[in-house]
């Protein structure tokens, strides 16, 4: 291959109205996609669970690869795969250290049972590698209504139980005290959070869910601490990350998936960069902190 | 020695501040015990509004048992206790609860004012919306402690002190009737324990909200203190310090030889022997405990803020 050829297979714009058309289902889906997963990426950060997103979505690619080897449906194999994995690690998994040795003894049993099943499925190779680096292209209508739907529910239990959610993230112990039910917090945001990333691992992939699960709520928090800011750069984060990674991608003869996360980790950068600086000269741009109020940001950041 | 307050007595009678029940909180013949061990038994003991109470005892007295019991998260083996007139249950409105100063990860994307809004909806359900009420309970929270300077500060970025300083907005936003605090001076530098101290003292003067203060560590409370309730051995006493904090009362309490001196406005204990499982700290300098400080959920992923 040339170096034309190579740049022709990345970017290519050739018909593109006509390609746009037909992948409008699947541009709809990253739509959605980006902006749930922006939104929850936001909790997931908070409640330092990126290691959990990651053994989650390979469970339910172990539940994806044995529903297509059994030839029932995909969807609801990933989704048993991941809310079982959310489930045990919800409520076994409360401390950090537990969590993250559970996981990581987890995360292997389940991509190894992905393996296995789908050494033994017979169908089309693209199957197979779709589950592990996404399949945008392939969503139909009723996929796109499972998505949608699912969607729909995260969000609605997220807006219920937000604010108790965010206090028992960043303060569990005052929030408890205060009443907020924390134990019964957990199994629900893991629940929350296993039904959004089996919808991603149809999308983008097992291996590449935390793109769009975790990259662009810690690129919001890089440049921002306001809250409402953090939801919306993560949320647009999401956004631009999915859909301009279709956008890229359309005339291509490579899959979606890098386009979406050289997009996400693009963002991250520029954010980690504005976040240095801004630490750097000081976080406010009005200096007017009193002179006896301690040491500067940059100097009790480590 | 100030006594800037005079001692309240127990009869429940309302003092200047009338708007207030009659006790901010209220122990009768109250005991704890877990399984077959008593840590406190007829505990009686009521706290008038604008009350400063300092508990001290050592370590597995019941120290922090009190201040579950009070929160409504342990029951009483014996007793009752309410608090502003009312038995206590969990997220009472009653309550502010500041606990000892923990690191907060540099990247929580909360900023101060965000953290004294917790204070006073963090625990409702649904997402919240912005509105002109809230905002300015949530500023004068924060210009109450001296703290309006850093309100748009990301909370993880502010050193200790000021963090505490936020914690104290957080507790007072919600106006209790009563201050709950946990060793909040631990982990702090002298002139932070002597702020946040003050700024708690200068509280309970303006708006009568009594202040139940769990410290192993006297002084720097010493001038606000109006009683002492001094727990140990399955035994307790409760007076003015100059009452409890003497030879006599300790060694009684402990049934060791304890020796109680008085230098330079300070007071120092020597000889009370600690609980069997803890190491041995000799109580005639002022130390600092090994709590648990940064639990594993903080530590884990802290990464410098600096980049």
């Amino acid at each position: 291959m040339n170096e034309a050829g190579f740049w022709d297979s990345i970017f290519n714009f050739d018909n593109y109205g006509d390609l746009l058309a037909l992948l409008h289902n699947s541009i709809l889906a990253g739509a959605v996609l980006g902006l749930i997963g922006g939104l929850i990426s936001t909790f997931v950060l908070m409640r330092d669970l990126p290691f959990a997103v990651h053994g989650i979505s390979e469970l339910s690619f172990a539940g994806a690869s044995a529903a297509l080897l059994l030839g029932v449906s995909v969807v609801a194999g990933a989704m048993a795969g991941s809310v079982l994995a959310a489930l045990i690690i919800g409520t076994l998994g409360s401390r950090a250290r537990d969590r993250n040795s559970l996981i990581g003894v987890l995360m292997p049993f389940g991509l190894g049972l992905g393996v296995l099943f789908l050494s033994l499925y017979k169908g089309r190779a693209s199957n197979k590698f779709g589950l592990l680096t996404g399949q945008i292209v392939a969503i139909d209508a009723p996929q796109l209504g499972w998505l949608v739907g699912t969607s729909a529910v995260v969000l609605a239990v997220l807006l219920v139980i937000w604010r108790p959610l965010v206090f028992a993230s960043t303060d569990r112990e005052l929030a408890e005290a205060r009443g907020v039910p924390v134990r019964a917090l957990s199994p629900i945001f893991m629940l929350v959070l296993g039904l959004t990333v089996a919808l991603a691992v149809q999308i983008i992939g097992a291996l590449l869910v935390l793109s769009i699960l975790v990259t662009p709520a810690a690129a919001a928090m890089r440049v921002t601490a306001s809250p409402t800011r953090v939801w919306l750069l993560s949320m647009t984060f999401g956004f631009v990350s999915m859909v301009g990674g279709i956008m890229l991608a359309l005339g291509s003869y490579v899959p979606i998936s890098p386009y979406v996360t050289t997009i996400s980790f693009g963002l991250y950068v520029v954010c980690r960069v504005i976040g240095a600086v801004r630490t750097r000269r000081g976080w406010t741009s009005v200096r007017d902190r009193q002179p006896a109020g301690g040491p500067t940001p940059a100097a009790t950041g480590n | 020695m100030a006594e800037p307050m005079p001692v309240p007595d127990d009869s429940g009678e309302p003092g200047n501040v009338d708007t207030r029940p009659a006790a901010a909180l209220r122990f009768e013949h109250a005991a704890l015990a877990f399984g077959t061990r008593r840590l406190w038994s007829n505990l009686s003991l009521t706290v008038a509004p604008g009350e400063f109470l300092a508990v001290l005892g050592s370590n597995g007295s019941g120290k922090t048992s009190l201040l579950r019991v009070i929160l409504g998260l342990q029951p009483l083996a014996a007793g009752s206790v309410t608090v502003a007139g009312e038995p206590p249950r969990r997220g009472s409105r009653h309550i502010g609860y500041v606990q000892q100063q923990r690191r907060i990860d540099p990247l929580t994307p909360l900023r101060a004012r965000d953290l004294v809004g917790q204070g006073l909806d963090g625990h409702r359900w649904g997402p919240g919306w912005p509105s002109a009420g809230r905002r300015h309970r949530i500023e004068a929270a924060l210009a109450a402690v001296d703290a309006a300077g850093y309100a748009d500060q990301p909370v993880g970025l502010l050193s200790g002190g000021e963090q505490q300083r936020i914690r104290i907005a957080e507790a007072l936003v919600a106006d209790p009737a009563l201050l709950l605090c946990d060793e909040p001076l631990l982990s702090l530098d002298l002139a932070s324990q002597a702020a946040v101290t003050a700024l708690i003292d200068r509280r309970r003067g303006a708006s009568g909200t009594a202040v139940v203060f769990v410290t192993h560590e006297i002084n720097p409370v010493l001038p606000y203190v109006d009683r002492v309730l001094y727990l140990a051995n399955g035994q307790f006493r409760v007076g003015p310090i100059d009452e409890v904090l003497t030879s006599g009362t300790l060694s009684q309490l402990y049934g060791v030889p304890i020796e109680v001196v008085r230098s330079g406005g300070r007071i120092l204990v020597a000889g009370v022997p600690d609980h069997p499982d803890h190491i041995h700290h000799d109580h005639a300098h002022a130390h600092v405990d090994h709590p648990d400080e940064t639990g594993p959920d903080r530590a884990a992923g802290a990464t410098g803020a600096a980049g």
